[in-house]
């Protein structure tokens, strides 16, 4: 490659020989995860040798055809998606048009941060614990308020309409929507653009919305489609939250997937094969959904409408915000009473007795699997960091990537981990890999990239070009230039990426046990063994241990600027 | 040039697993399996859900490594099935030794499964094993075959299990229990929103419907051969009339059930359920003893009979520790063993041997055992019915959720 090219290439310039040049970083990357996706599609059309299919047929997606309630599973995982992204979304956009530079904002920022590092399924057991007939918020008012001595025999949560599920993920799909958006909005010229706005005689929301929604929404748009996903495809937060009879279709593919007639195995890989329209059916569905509101803000603009009194709105995003942080705080108290807690009879408020007990019993032997989840999560997002930074460096991060080939690093977000991971199992042992730290590392790294790539790209993309053409004018080479300007001045945004990856390897639990052959435990291999116990005291402590590793990560992530920048005003937030 | 190329062709022997295992391990000859055992990592495939039953594999682990320098690794899992699928799945890669499972605990239709894909250990050496000799193979049958299938020796019998109703004394009245599917109906009917089961395919849950089977079938016989299609709806229709019946008593009126035994265990704690049922008849003890249910839980069984089976440990055809394995099988068949996993202070299983057979020493010391206040004695555990062909419990799921699967 000659040195104009590269030269082009800091640039936005993307060309065909730029494809080449990457292609085989991307093809190493890429191809695990497509030939994962191959190993769990071709059981869905009969191919799986081991159990004796070896004839294509249509037999296993007509016999999925015939589940019973199929179509209800489908619907209710689709909408409960939709309502959770466009919620999630609405709070997160309202929030931050309303409050972005407030002081309020400051301080919903230090209360939602943490949420993020809250594992799923953690996250899905503290609403559980509050609101279910016998949790903690029923035990507060009762028998004084109710005249309940015994739980009711309220169908909560596990309602039909799927409204506890879509709240618990709400919860978490909040934090992590805000943080992709917090890293992009030092990019955007807030304070002119508030000025401006309210000049003109716009109210907060209404002046964000017209003046930088578009821009800030196209950093995040590749987010806001993984989420999307994510919550279309949730298996752990649907089967502790989500309606039973039927459950959504990610949690009877999971339950397929680990039944113990084997010749299911084939059901769950059609199931997938469905899922996988799903997920698509749903980003269509999303894409119109955009195009609406497009329309919209359009003619919204075009009225002129001001929309100068938004205190209701705003406060009700501010306060959707705070009880995102509520619950789960509130929540993760109440798993931690019952860590403590002995016998805690209804409607007793708090436990008759207190007990160390299940936390001695449980620190011994959570050593080692603490030293392997944060060797693991520490290697993957390290590498992961690397990778993204060498991709983004090569690449430019472009309109989230038009190469065909770079697009493949975000399939791992796309297609349900059940089913995907029992493909790459097959291919992990035919390729020869022992179950050890490296493998499980380098399907670690999978999952990770993705997560890391996409929050570090739209920081990467808006760093104002201005500074590196400064050094490139003062001679520096390509590599000082990305050394000594742009990763210092995406410190940040290279720190939160790094404690994305890291919380995103602390909570993969079916890659590290399938690929590990269980042979390396983590705390979330461990956990989730033990939530299939549902002891609430033992599911208190290991579910709190899992949230403070992440937690730790995060705090990192926002410590670390501040006091590396104490002297760098510009540089704080 | 030489020494390169067998470099490159151990290489290659290494990479298709054929290195190493020169020999077959043969079980008739114990010493030889205990010298190749010594230095072994036996990774060892055990539903982790439970706190007192991860201790004593832990103990076990302990044991071996002292005793005969075997390294056992408890890998927990949340279902058997991922087990068996990393046999599968290895099996699909074809790599037909150095497999990444020794020894899986198991039994019904796992079992069924790994031995009708040819996917365990064998022939026979369960019945090699030299502490074998203790085994009350005669007086429980469940032990050569689980559930109606000949475990030929392909997995050591590790526990018994009974299904055991408990109920809260001073909630329930003990006046008023019900004594069979018939009289739990009744109950119900009495109690509505009180009782429920886990959701079948839940292991516990499809328990239960088996013990209404058994309780309703016209003919028993059938239940001991695979379902017949002819006749399936008209065998089955006494169990869905009961559960027509029942569904709407149900707690939640069965919009929702429990998800497995512990969660039933925690709503039980928690006031929402007056009757559950176990497999284990030390369970209730032992929640006692941990502070999860109150003092004054009870047990009760039908007195026509509850569901009984065994529990197991297989090997997996490409295993690479079967040495091991069959020394770690061995030692849980041992009287130490099997004693301490009888103690409802250690975990309170069943054990599979003949106090009969056993030495005057390890008999008294299994009849001194304390079982605890919520534990019935063996002579008040009633009768075990036999599990049915695994076909019935595949069938009958369905069929239930074809029936209650989208209650809401």
């Amino acid at each position: 490659m000659g040195q104009r090219t590269r030269r082009r290439d800091q640039g936005r310039y993307r060309g065909p020989r730029r494809a080449s040049g990457n292609g085989l970083l991307v093809v190493i990357l890429g191809l695990p995860v497509l030939a994962g996706v191959a190993g769990t599609i071709l059981p869905a059309f009969g191919y799986l040798p081991a159990l004796g299919g070896l004839r294509p047929t249509m037999a296993h997606l007509t016999e999925l055809a015939g589940q019973p309630h199929i179509l209800r599973s489908v619907l209710i995982a689709l909408a409960a998606g939709l309502v959770t992204t466009s919620a999630a979304l609405a709070i997160v956009g309202t929030f931050i048009a309303g409050f972005a530079g407030t002081p309020v904002f400051a301080r919903i920022h230090h209360l939602v941060s943490p949420l993020l590092a809250v594992p799923h399924a953690a996250a899905a057991f503290a609403l559980a614990f509050l609101i279910a007939p016998s949790g903690l918020l029923l035990r507060l008012i009762s028998p004084e308020l109710t005249g309940f001595t015994r739980p009711p025999d309220w169908l909560l949560p596990n309602d039909p309409l799927a409204l506890s599920m879509i709240a618990g993920l709400i919860t978490k799909e909040v934090p992590f929507l805000f943080l992709v958006t917090l890293a992009a909005l030092p990019q955007l010229p807030l304070r002119r653009a508030q000025q401006l706005a309210a000049a003109l005689g716009y109210g907060r929301v209404s002046g964000f919305l017209i003046s930088l929604w578009p821009t800030l929404y196209r950093q995040i748009r590749l987010p806001v489609f993984a989420v999307l996903a994510y919550s279309v495809s949730v298996v752990d937060v649907a089967m502790i939250l989500g309606p039973q009879l039927p459950a959504t279709l990610p949690v009877r593919i999971a339950h397929w997937a680990a039944d113990h007639d084997l010749r299911v195995r084939f059901l769950a890989s059609a199931g997938a094969l469905l899922q996988l329209f799903v997920v698509v059916a749903a980003m269509a569905i999303w894409l119109a959904l955009e195009r609406l509101g497009k329309l919209a803000r359009t003619s919204m603009t075009f009225a002129g409408t001001r929309l100068r009194k938004d205190m209701v709105v705003r406060a009700m995003s501010g306060m959707a915000m705070a009880g995102c942080a509520a619950i789960i705080f509130s929540g993760l108290a109440a798993l931690f009473i019952w860590s403590v807690a002995g016998l805690w009879p209804f409607p007793n408020a708090l436990p008759g007795a207190i007990t160390g007990k299940i936390w001695l019993r449980a620190l011994p032997q959570i050593s080692g699997p603490l030293l392997t989840t944060v060797g693991l999560a520490l290697s993957a997002s390290a590498l992961a960091l690397i990778i993204a930074i060498l991709l983004l460096h090569r690449n430019g991060a472009g309109q989230a990537g038009n190469g065909a080939s770079y697009k493949l690093l975000y399939l791992p977000l796309l297609v349900p981990e059940i089913s995907f991971v029992f493909g790459l199992q097959i291919l992990a042992i035919a390729v020869g890999f022992t179950p050890a730290f490296p493998s499980v590392l380098a399907v670690h790294l999978l999952f990770v990239l993705p997560y890391v790539l996409l929050s570090l790209s739209a920081p990467w993309r808006e760093l104002d070009p201005r500074y590196e053409r400064i050094a490139a004018g003062l001679g520096k080479s390509p590599v000082r230039i990305l050394l000594t300007v742009r990763l210092p001045l995406l410190f940040r945004a290279c720190l939160t990426a790094l404690a994305v990856g890291f919380s995103v390897s602390v909570s993969l639990y079916l890659p590290t046990l399938l690929i590990g052959a269980g042979r390396l435990t983590t705390i979330t291999t461990e956990a989730v063994a033990l939530s299939a116990g549902g002891d609430r005291r033992v599911i208190g402590v290991y579910a709190l241990v899992q949230a403070a590793l992440p937690f730790l990560a995060f705090l990192v992530a926002s410590l670390g600027p501040q006091l590396l920048f104490r002297n760098r005003r510009a540089m704080r937030m | 040039m030489i020494r390169r190329a067998r470099h490159f062709i151990t290489a290659v022997m290494l990479a298709l697993g054929l290195a190493g295992h020169a020999a077959a391990t043969d079980v008739g000859d114990w010493n030889s399996v205990a010298a190749e055992a010594r230095g072994q990592t036996v990774y060892f495939n055990a539903w982790g859900g439970s706190e007192p039953i991860n201790a004593y594999i832990r103990w076990a682990g302990d044991q071996m490594k002292a005793r005969y320098g075997v390294t056992v690794v408890h890998v927990k899992l949340d279902d058997t099935a991922k087990a068996v699928a990393t046999v599968v799945a290895e099996k699909a890669a074809g790599k037909d030794a150095d497999g990444a499972v020794d020894l899986i605990w198991i039994n019904g239709e796992n079992f069924a499964a790994m031995k009708r894909e040819r996917l365990l250990f064998g022939p026979d050496w369960a019945t090699k094993l030299p502490n074998w000799v203790y085994v009350d193979h005669e007086t429980k049958p469940t032990i050569l075959t689980d559930f109606t299938i000949p475990t030929e020796g392909l997995e050591s019998p590790w526990g018994g299990a009974k299904l055991v109703f408990f109920y809260e004394s001073a909630r329930t009245p003990g006046g008023e229990l019900p004594d069979s599917a018939a009289g739990l109906l009744r109950w119900a009917e009495a109690n509505p929103g009180r009782f429920s089961y886990p959701q079948p395919p839940d292991f516990i849950g499809s328990s239960f419907l088996k013990q209404v089977l058994i309780e309703l079938i016209h003919d028993k016989t059938k239940l001991q051969r695979p379902v017949e299609e002819a006749t399936f709806t008209a065998d089955a229709a006494p169990l869905f009339a009961y559960l027509d019946k029942l569904t709407p008593l149900l707690w939640r009126k069965g919009k929702a059930y429990p998800q497995n035994y512990p969660d039933m265990k925690q709503k039980f704690a928690d006031g929402e359920l007056d009757i559950v049922f176990a497999f284990n008849p030390a369970e209730a003890s032992a929640a006692i003893a941990n502070g999860e249910l109150p003092a004054s839980v009870r047990s009760f069984v039908f007195s026509g009979g509850t569901l009984g089976n065994t529990h197991f440990v297989a090997i997996p055809y490409n295993a690479s520790a079967k040495a091991g394995a069959l020394l770690l099988a061995n030692f849980l068949l041992s009287p130490e063993a099997q004693l301490r996993k009888q103690d409802p202070k250690i975990w309170g299983d069943p054990t599979v041997l003949s106090l009969a057979k056993l030495p005057a020493a390890e008999r008294q010391a299994f009849e001194r055992l304390e079982l605890g206040v919520a534990t019935l004695r063996p002579d008040q555990l009633g009768p075990a019915l036999d599990e049915p062909h695994p076909d019935w419990m595949t069938r009958i799921e369905a069929e239930w959720t074809r029936r209650y699967g989208a209650a809401n």
